[in-house]
């Protein structure tokens, strides 16, 4: 199982504590993992990627083990860290003001 | 909430935390029927609805795709943009249905649901009129805020759109004809143009649908054939630049407006709070202050923060940047402040509970 991290906005949309995890089958991308998380829970669609182009709206951001994988290819595996649930994918409100 | 007297007011919430709601508006045929548009630039658009009277919510369909080649429009800088969808500013419960819900959006569009907001689909004649390409946003962005469906003639629909203009459909929304005749805009290179307007907002009293009044970006306006042709009713207002206009539930020459200084200064003149009424359809305007701050005032009030409830006696809502909602359970004369600590209002709107 992929662990993903929501943060408060999508956690209280999708009714869920901090952390999900989701079943993603074949190779574990940003792709797979966010279709699997959308599958999981529709609610989120349209609030991480945009519905029409697909791509991660832009002031959401994407992180694992430390790294900002936010303009990663989106087909590009996740660190192994990841794929073997020893770090969650974390999705982020990118810090705006304050 | 509150009983009949709108005297005492009970607050609840907060229900979305963290969230914009753009607009909620309740169901006319169904006191517990609700649509609320949630919003942010972070996570994007939501649609909610409660079939409870707001006891409860549930997300519903957020997927607004436009029907065929967005097109363009023209950007702040006079070049064209291709249409986006990025959120809904104004939500209108079908008079007849509760599940017929229209949904005003950014960039000016305007879709239709049949199904309780569990589906969407664009009325594209819209968004496809030949003069799009020319439509330009104000200062908030390129919305379509206000939908006026008349009940009396079926078929027929009003829309407005910063900045572009009136539209009016008599064939259910298929085609649309601009209805900016008369209105002046001296931010145009040629004031006069059919095309270009900032309308801030339409109201109608829906016995009588033929009149129109209009809150635009300077002047207060009025109709009496539907759109067809415009006059100025701003009279002996002491600056008509305002946001919202609406019209008394039982006396359709009765309007309200709230206006602010200027199009630059969006604060009330001198600091005070005041509310026009015209009992005679506009022109001729008397101050309305009992309750209202008359010092160091110096809030906005938005285009969707009016709204009027059906008691006998009629009550005036509205609500200001500064977090207040003030209340008048007789009509204008006399106003109390339901709540003063909430953020920035952007909408408000009366439901009435049996």
């Amino acid at each position: 199982m992929i662990r993903v991290k929501l943060p408060l906005h999508l956690q209280r949309l999708a009714d869920v504590e901090a952390e999900v995890q989701v079943r993603v089958s074949g190779a574990v991308t940003q792709r797979s993992v966010i279709d699997a998380l959308e599958k999981e829970f529709p609610v989120l669609e349209g609030a991480v990627r945009d519905r029409s182009t697909m791509r991660r709206r832009s002031l959401v951001r994407f992180y694992a083990s430390g790294e900002d994988l936010s303009n990663d290819d989106p087909d590009k595996p996740l660190p192994s860290e990841v794929e073997s649930g020893a770090e969650p994918f974390l999705i982020v409100g990118a810090i705006a003001g304050g | 909430m509150s009983d009949g007297k709108r005297r005492d007011w009970k607050v609840n919430g907060p229900h979305f935390p963290g969230h914009e709601i753009f607009h909620m508006k309740g169901a006319p045929q169904d006191p517990n029927r609700l649509y609320a548009s949630q919003s942010t630039e972070w996570f994007g658009q939501q649609i909610q609805r409660s079939d409870d009277g707001g006891e409860t919510w549930q997300p519903v369909s957020n997927d607004f795709q436009f029907a065929g080649e967005p097109g363009t429009h023209l950007w702040y800088d006079g070049t064209p943009k291709p249409f986006e969808f990025t959120r809904v500013w104004h939500l209108e419960p079908s008079q007849t249905d509760p599940e017929t819900v229209y949904a005003g959006a950014q960039d000016a569009s305007l879709f239709r649901s049949t199904d309780g907001g569990n589906s969407w689909i664009e009325m594209a004649g819209l968004r496809t009129h030949e003069s799009a390409p020319e439509w330009a946003p104000g200062a908030a962005g390129m919305g379509l805020h206000t939908i006026i469906e008349d009940q009396s003639n079926p078929g027929r629909l009003f829309v407005a759109i910063s900045a572009a203009g009136v539209f009016r459909s008599d064939d259910a929304g298929e085609s649309w004809q601009v209805k900016n005749k008369n209105l002046t805009s001296n931010f145009l290179p040629d004031p006069t143009a059919e095309i270009g307007h900032c309308i801030h907002k339409l109201a109608i009293h829906p016995a009588r649908p033929d009149v129109i009044y209009m809150q635009k970006h300077w002047d207060v306006m009025r109709s009496d054939d539907a759109g067809d042709s415009w006059d100025r009713i701003s009279g002996n207002l002491p600056t008509d630049f305002g946001m919202p206009i609406d019209v008394h539930a039982h006396e359709p020459e009765t309007i309200f407006v709230v206006p602010v200084k200027s199009d630059s200064e969006h604060f009330p003149l001198d600091g005070k709070l005041i509310v026009y009424r015209s009992k005679v359809g506009g022109t001729d305007w008397e101050p309305m202050t009992k309750g209202l701050p008359q010092k160091d005032c110096y809030v906005n009030i938005l285009r969707d923060a009016m709204a009027v409830d059906s008691l006998d006696e009629c009550g005036i809502y509205f609500g200001t940047s500064g977090g207040q909602v003030y209340v008048s359970p007789d009509g204008g004369d006399n106003w109390q402040t339901i709540v003063h600590d909430l953020p920035g209002v952007l909408s408000v709107e009366v439901q009435t509970l049996p």
